[in-house]
């Protein structure tokens, strides 16, 4: 049985996979329990589990480990996509939560076991294509193997006859097997050798498809390079939220930010102290289903010692200021409101941002009032601000539309202390209402204010006045350093282009020999061709035949014949011995040994 | 015509798709079991003289007789089948042209689409690998996938055809998601492929549980015994190439898909670069795709590993297949995401 062993493909992966005769036979499985075998010190054990962990049999174990270890993470919440998820988790399923938290089930993909999973997966990676890779570079610099001395065994087969003498056939071979692909012709697609085997005999060796491996090499080494990259950026990059009221601006500093998280290589110092301003923002609404068609933030950008600049940030375009790129990834509403206190003093005086909760807009948000004149209670007002308010049925209000056709702030009025000096960091969207309590009225009903742009209203119990000012809009940006972005880039793409070739350029051999004809006139040649091709190859005996008829000068209509002939024997030859032969006991590693023959006219 | 009339009529085509596609089907079905009779009559005698031979019969049969005698030239029904599927095909063309006409846009960006323009893409490729050789038993298979999907898709999924959200208008709406629904058209006639031929397989190695005596619920195995791959009701799976074309074309297939899911998983991170201000975030749709991309990575390492070639690889192809089928059922409707675009 013909097996076909490219260098660099056969051992260099088994060979610690105690899966392939010659490699393993001779070496010694310390795994296994037999009894007569000496006793392993410490480094045959280390050489042993380095062989397991480099073995194809482990990246499989390991490639399905790290399948099946990514799946919690979509069935938990996870802490740094949704950390209000988690906290809701832990109160609804006290008992089993903590010993969930405690496994890392709520950050799965920066958990001890996933990392564990993965890294195991690059060490075995490595261990395995390193080696390949110094054997594939040999490899480059080899010459096809000659050409066996019987080519009746191989899945492709060709003949023919010509009536030039051996060698002008052979280096007429040659000339053909070198020449590129029509569409690439200065790259020659064999690697050719051509031999003179005495007695008027030549032969012509032909090999192509180095590239298979280089691809599968350059896959996998590009995967270790994205993850350097990827580990990089989260040593070096930033993000930070920041939201910016329409005529206000951000100064790009770690204080201007609402939320900042930065890698540990990342000094917050080194911030470009740039500053953005909101100078308008737009957005589209589909007239009919209210859905969002368009957002615009018309923004000014002024870089240090620089001239301010216009720009404008769209969804899924970003722009670059400082180092970061800054996205546009939510807006909404800030009323500007005024509250004076009981005793006429100018208490709170700012645009609000008010979160949007659905598509039409209807917005939370709490207005805190701190600063009134001393004896006074503090003042916190609850509500929703509604874009476009339509009153639904007597007494309840609600929004029709996203857009501020007709805004009105609905809000109820909590007096007391705000906790701003207990230490604990406020959330700004939340009131702390356990020190505070509903001003109701006389009837022990709640009190609630509905105030639309340009009105002042009474605050109950004396508490003072609140005027809504004007209705400018908001954006929450995102801004985001990671210098490794192009890193990440470049092995990405490689990794895809490996991968492409190295699972559809073909890897093939042929072999030409070239006899004298019948003796005594000396000239004329009867050709025997063969192919052999890696893993399963539809093109293998097209392409024999193509090349046949190309050397005898035939047309490729007119060597129809021939080349069927050919066909029709070479698959039956194959198919017998392959198949009488083949039994799954001696089989090698499958892609090395032959492949199924060229389906016949008609295969699949 | 004006867009809300031409989205009606996108529709209505789609829904003559589904049509043709079900006459398709039952043709297929019926070619299938014309196929299944015949080769039951022509193994029936075959069988006798192996075993007064003294071999195991099955197994001797497929080894030595891959291509028994078929009745050659196209039945009835097969015409009737190629011609409604091709039919369907055409008609489901038009109704996703008219889709994109009737949305302003290419029309990959809800579940609604996605999935008509998946059916469309697996038949393509089903009437691809069928254009030299008659599978039928394929046929049926992508066929019910197809049928069922549009189904789905016109009776769960459907929204109205409209313009989209500011996320989506990228061109990266065409690339990531168009090349994510080829691959899985093509994920599809490999994973019918992968079941076909590990059917194939079974029967060539005539072992099958419900022949031999269970120890328990017995009842119920001599209920399906029936449905036993070795039996009768299979015979037609001697027609179907052998396990281990099937396992090369399946592979072909997969590799296609493969190099395509990759492209999709690059691509859907560069394009959350854009709109999310980060490529990877462990979104549920994300970790899918790469589930799902880790499983098929995993089936390519089998194929060469000794030991877990030919069926056991093909056990790696249904569960990367189902991956894939959950990433974009279950993901979009159940679970909370960024990806949550269905519409629904
Ligand atoms: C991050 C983990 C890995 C991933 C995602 C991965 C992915 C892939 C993919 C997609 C292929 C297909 C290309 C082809 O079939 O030629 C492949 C091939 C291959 N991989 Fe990996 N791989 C990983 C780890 C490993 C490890 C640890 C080993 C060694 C033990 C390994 C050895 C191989 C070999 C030898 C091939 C070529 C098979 C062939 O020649 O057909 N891989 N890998």
């Amino acid at each position: 049985m013909v097996t076909y062993r490219p260098e660099g493909l056969d051992d260099a992966f088994t060979r610690g996979d105690g899966d392939v005769v010659g490699a393993s036979a001779t070496a010694p499985r310390p795994g296994a329990p037999d009894p007569g075998l000496p006793a392993l010190g410490l480094v045959g054990w280390l050489r042993w589990a380095w062989r397991q962990l480099t073995s194809m049999r482990v990246a499989l174990l390991l490639l399905m480990l790290l399948a099946v270890a990514a799946v919690p993470g979509t069935v938990f919440p996870q802490r740094p996509q949704d950390p209000a998820a988690v906290v809701e988790y832990l109160d609804e399923h006290p008992g089993a939560g903590l010993w969930l938290d405690r496994l890392g089930f709520f950050d799965v993909y920066t958990s001890v076991w996933f990392s564990a999973i993965y890294l195991l997966l690059f060490v075995s990676l490595v261990g395995c294509i390193l080696p390949r890779t110094r054997v594939h570079l040999a490899a480059l610099r080899g010459r096809p193997p000659r050409t066996p001395r019987r080519l009746a065994r191989f899945p492709a087969r060709g003949e023919g006859a010509s009536a030039d003498p051996p060698q002008a056939v052979a280096e007429r071979a040659a000339v053909v097997l070198r020449r590129g692909a029509s569409w690439l012709p200065f790259v020659p697609s064999y690697r050719v050798d051509v031999h003179d085997e005495g007695a008027g005999t030549w032969s012509v060796s032909a090999e192509r498809g180095y590239l298979r491996e280089t691809g599968n090499l350059l896959f996998h080494l590009a995967l270790v390079g994205l993850l350097v990259s990827v580990a990089t950026g989260q040593m070096l990059h930033f993000r930070g939220q920041a939201i910016v009221v329409q005529g206000t601006g951000f100064a790009n500093v770690q204080a201007g930010y609402d939320t900042f998280e930065r890698g540990a290589a990342f000094d917050p110092a080194d911030l470009e102290p740039f500053t953005l301003r909101l100078d308008e923002f737009e957005s589209r609404f589909d007239p009919q289903t209210l859905q969002s068609r368009d957002f615009t933030a018309y923004v000014t950008v002024t870089e240090p010692g620089e001239e301010p600049q216009a720009r404008t940030i769209k969804v899924n375009h970003p722009v670059t200021a400082g180092d970061a790129k800054v996205y546009l990834q939510g807006n909404g509403y800030a009323p500007q409101v005024t509250v004076h206190d009981g005793a006429g003093e100018l208490a709170f005086s700012g645009a609000v941002p008010f979160l949007p909760e659905d598509e039409v807009y209807t917005s939370r948000g709490v207005i805190k009032v701190p600063d009134v004149s001393a004896g006074q209670d503090q003042v916190g007002l609850v509500g929703y601000l509604l874009p476009t308010a339509e009153e639904w049925v007597p007494g309840w209000w609600r929004s029709a539309d996203p857009q501020p056709t007709d805004p009105m702030l609905v809000l109820s009025v909590w007096r007391g202390n705000l906790g701003l000096d207990t230490g604990v960091p406020q959330n700004v969207y939340r009131l702390d209402e356990s020190r505070m309590e509903k001003v109701t009225d006389d009837a022990g009903e709640d009190v609630t204010l509905y105030v639309r742009p340009g009105e002042t209203v009474d605050l109950p119990d004396g508490l003072g006045t609140f005027t809504f000012e004007e209705l400018p809009r908001f954006v929450a940006l995102d801004l985001r350093h990671d210098p490794a972005l192009l890193g990440v880039l470049v092995f990405a793409v490689l990794a895809f282009l490996g991968l492409a070739a190295s699972l559809f350029a073909p890897r093939r051999r042929l072999w030409l020999r070239l006899a004298p004809a019948g003796g005594d006139a000396a000239v004329g040649t009867v050709v025997d061709a063969a192919g052999l091709a890696r893993g399963d190859d539809v093109g293998l005996q097209p392409e024999l035949d193509r090349v046949v008829a190309e050397v005898l000068g035939r047309q490729a209509t007119s060597s129809a014949t021939g080349a069927t002939t050919g066909t029709a024997t070479g698959t039956a030859t194959a198919t017998a011995t392959g198949t009488a032969t083949g039994t799954p006991a001696d089989r090698p590693d499958r892609d090395d040994e032959v492949p199924d023959p060229a389906p016949g006219p008609g295969g699949v | 015509m004006d867009q809300q009339t031409l989205a009606q009529v996108s529709d209505l085509l789609v829904w003559g798709a589904t049509t043709a596609f079900t006459f398709a089907l039952v043709a297929w079905t019926i070619e299938l079991s014309r196929v299944a009779e015949a080769a039951q009559k022509a193994s029936a005698p075959r069988a006798r003289e192996l075993v007064a031979a003294g071999g195991a019969p099955v197994a001797r049969d497929a080894a030595v007789a891959p291509a028994a005698p078929v009745p050659t030239g196209r039945s009835r029904a097969e015409g009737i089948a190629r011609s409604t599927t091709l039919v369907g095909l055409v008609i489901l063309l038009a109704g996703v042209v008219t889709r994109g006409l009737a949305a302003g846009r290419w029309p990959t960006a809800n579940m609604y689409e996605f999935a008509v323009v998946g059916v469309l893409v697996a038949v393509a490729v089903l009437t691809v690998v069928q254009r030299r050789r008659t599978i039928a038993f394929l046929a049926v298979l992508v066929m019910g996938i197809a049928v069922l999907g549009l189904a789905l898709a016109l009776l769960v999924f459907h929204v109205q055809a409209d313009a989209v959200q500011p996320a989506l208008q990228s061109y990266w709406l065409v690339l990531h998601v168009g090349v994510a629904i080829i691959a899985t058209g093509v994920f599809t006639v490999a994973f019918g492929t992968a079941v076909l031929q590990v059917l194939r397989d079974a029967r060539a190695t005539g072992r099958s549980h419900l022949t031999t005596p269970w120890r328990g619920g017995d009842g119920l195995r001599r209920w399906l015994a029936p449905l036993a791959v070795t039996g009768p009701r299979f015979a037609w799976l001697e027609q179907v190439p052998d396990a281990r074309r099937l396992e090369a074309l399946s592979f072909r297939l997969n590799a296609v898909a493969f190099v395509l899911w990759t492209f999709t998983l690059i691509g859907g991170a560069i394009w959350a670069e854009h709109a999310w201000g980060r490529y990877w975030g462990w979104d549920p749709k994300e970790v899918g795709t790469f589930v799902a991309w880790v499983v098929y990575a995993a089936y390519l390492h089998a194929r060469t590993t000794r030991g877990w070639s030919g069926r056991r690889a093909a056990y790696f192809v249904y569960v990367g297949y189902a991956v894939v089928l959950a990433n974009f059922t279950v993901v979009n409707l159940f679970v909370d995401g960024k990806h949550s675009y269905s519409g629904l």
